[in-house]
């Protein structure tokens, strides 16, 4: 029998019995539905930190203390403490590639402005931070190299600080909070940048010289990392390099010795991201196709009951000349129409599903292409993988007992 | 005569293994049936009229002896063999008419062509016409199964065992479900058909049919018991008339 007329039957079979049909649907419709909403997120997810990450420049390059940690051990807390001075003036003065330099310390503490107080972090920077992170100051001043070599009382804010301390519409600028007991003018406020991806956010950050936090607020003559940016982004891996080289070398390490620093740039960490988020996504398909394979069972269930209801229709077909491939393929095709059909609903439902996060929740989920090709694909596999068992029985029938079975 | 012979059966036996037991159904039956012939093949349950319907119709294969079917022969046919030979010699006509539920009549005598790759749609769809208007539908093509009587369901049954023009008509009671006057409606076309030259075989434990056919057959115990030429075939149309008128309702 021609596949066309196979197909007509099978689309008949359906409309005859539709409630069953849409039943037998139903677990596939939930199963694909719920790996494209799952790949959706998987894969907003990834995008979004992407724009976070483009969003601080594309060329920034962070050195950290220690060792690369990747899957490592962390060493001891010294190894911790390599970053001094004496690097920070050597990537100025010699780094090739690079064309801003922060240095940078960080502590953690409670700023009060009269009976306000919140929590925050005090970053000391030097004043290439700005074009580092791309952070615009909208409000004020940034703080000057003056600032930096008198290791001055000064610091910028950003917007959840000034609502925190300020709530009542002041102009914070001008005024002189107290962090840590430290009294800091404020002096400029940051533009809004609100949460990034983890969950973090960026507007409660107060920022000073990095002198100032040194000496006066952490007390300490490390710096917690240095932030570069590379010339162009395409330099990214020659500044590396670079800067290896240079660290290395006022580290004094020998030839045999590993770096005691580790030197990202943007690319690496949107790579370390992404493939964290990939691995995140893979467990959630995962899961969510188990209940694809739950979903294949119970067509295989409704199929072989079908095809024992249509025991009668399939001697008579026999009997009249199909041959068991013709019965075979017959219920094969009703198969993979059922799990194909499922699967378009379970698109379009799961569609719904990433509509729904995207609108309602506000989280961004994007339906990547693939996805929806590889869910037809798994559908079509399916109705063949759980049709042909029942496809078999039904082939296998005895057509004398088949045309008399009541 | 001299006419082809369309079915021939040397000494055909049919063993079936019941538990430990082996029955015998078919104890070696020979006959042959000539083209255009109206064979009646009778006997009580049990005397093996099934499994010799069986054998006929391809549907089973003989322990031993040998079955040709318009001078092919199907002892030694795989199962694919025999559906295709099914599809092109036989057409079977049931009882309890076997039609397609929800479907059309049309769409039902296709059905034996939607396996036969030679026809296109639409020389299907005209061969099932013109087979629905020889059994007197040609105004009812549409019509589902549902919505048809017995009589009708039997003739819609019946055209779809001409609708491939096949060597030999099998009927397995055909009538068995039918009040008197629809079986002799449908024996009347059985005749009509008979007179067209068309070979038929009708098994059935209804003696009366006999008496319209043109040779008997009786089985008993797996036997033929019985094998006589009918010279005095009776007409179903006069029986019909003579019938009594049926009442208005």
């Amino acid at each position: 029998m021609s596949l066309i007329n196979l197909f007509k039957i099978a689309i008949k079979a359906i409309l005859n019995n539709k409630a069953r049909s849409f039943l037998s649907m139903l677990g596939i419709i939930i199963g694909v539905g719920a790996v494209i909403v799952m790949m959706a997120i998987g894969q907003g997810s990834k995008q979004s930190i992407r724009e976070e990450i483009q969003k601080n420049g594309t060329n920034m390059l962070t050195i950290r203390p220690g060792a690369d940690m990747r899957g490592g051990v962390r060493l001891d807390p010294s190894a911790m403490q390599t970053l001094k001075q004496a690097d920070y003036e050597a990537i100025l003065n010699e780094a090739k590639f690079v064309n801003k330099v922060s240095p940078e310390v960080s502590t953690s503490g409670q700023a009060v402005f009269g009976s306000n107080n919140t929590t925050s972090t005090c970053y000391g920077e030097s004043t290439d931070y700005l074009s580092i992170r791309l952070w615009q100051v909208e409000e004020g001043l940034f703080f000057t190299e003056e600032d930096v070599k008198k290791s001055a009382k000064v610091c910028v804010v950003g917007q959840t600080i000034v609502k925190e301390l300020f709530p009542n519409g002041q102009d914070p600028v001008g005024k002189t909070i107290r962090f840590k007991n430290i009294p800091l003018r404020i002096i400029g406020v940051f533009k809004g940048k609100g949460y990034n991806n983890w969950g973090m956010d960026q507007d409660n950050v107060i920022v000073a010289p990095y002198t100032t936090v040194m000496k006066r607020l952490a007390a300490q003559t490390h710096f917690n990392s240095i932030l570069c940016s590379a010339v162009t982004e395409e330099l990214s891996d020659q500044a590396i390099e670079d800067l290896t080289a240079i660290l290395r070398r006022t580290h004094k390490l020998k030839d045999s010795d590993v770096d005691n620093f580790t030197i990202r740039s943007q690319q690496e960490w949107m790579e370390t991201m992404s493939s964290t988020m990939d691995t995140i996504t893979i467990i959630l398909v995962v899961a969510a196709a188990f209940s694809l394979l739950v979903a294949g069972i119970g067509i295989m269930n409704i199929m072989l009951v079908s095809v024992t209801e249509r025991t009668k229709e399939i001697g008579l077909r026999m009997s009249v000349g199909a041959r068991g491939l013709d019965i075979s393929n017959q219920f094969l095709i009703e198969a993979i129409l059922i799990s194909l059909t499922g699967g378009l609903l379970g698109v379009l439902f799961g569609a719904l599903l990433t509509w729904g996060c995207n609108t309602l929740i506000g989280y961004p989920a994007i339906i990547p292409m693939w996805s929806v090709l590889v869910s037809f694909a798994v559908c079509v596999a399916i109705g063949i993988g759980f049709g042909y068992f029942p496809a078999q029985k039904a082939a296998r029938l005895d057509p004398i007992e088949a045309i008399r079975y009541e | 005569m001299d006419k082809k012979v369309v079915i021939e059966l040397q000494n055909v036996r049919r063993d079936f293994q019941v538990g430990s037991e082996t029955v015998h159904a078919l104890r070696g039956i020979s006959f042959q049936i000539h083209e255009g012939e109206f064979v009646t093949i009778m006997g009580t349950s049990g005397s093996g009229k099934s499994t010799l319907l069986n054998q006929l119709g391809c549907l089973d294969t003989p322990t031993s002896g040998e079955y040709y079917l318009d001078g092919v022969s199907v002892r030694t046919m795989r199962r694919s063999q025999r559906a295709r030979l099914r599809n092109r010699k036989i057409g079977f006509v049931f009882q309890n008419y076997n039609l397609l539920a929800k479907t059309t009549a049309v769409e039902n005598v296709e059905l034996p062509l939607m396996y036969n790759k030679e026809y296109s749609a639409k020389q299907r769809r005209e061969a099932a016409i013109a087979a629905l208007q020889a059994v007197g539908l040609g105004d009812r093509l549409e019509h589902k199964s549902n919505q048809m009587s017995g009589g009708q369901m039997q003739r819609v049954a019946i055209a779809r065992a001409l609708v491939n023009n096949p060597a030999v008509i099998l009927a397995d009671e055909a009538t068995g479900n039918l009040d008197t006057r629809t079986s002799y409606e449908v024996l009347v076309l059985f005749q009509k058909l008979h007179a067209e030259g068309r070979t038929i075989i009708f098994v059935t434990h209804n003696p009366e049919i006999a008496q319209y056919s043109s040779r008997n057959i009786v089985l008993r115990d797996g036997k033929i018991r019985e094998d006589v030429i009918n010279h005095n075939i009776l007409s179903a149309a006069e029986a019909l008339a003579a019938l009594p008128a049926p009442q208005d309702d």
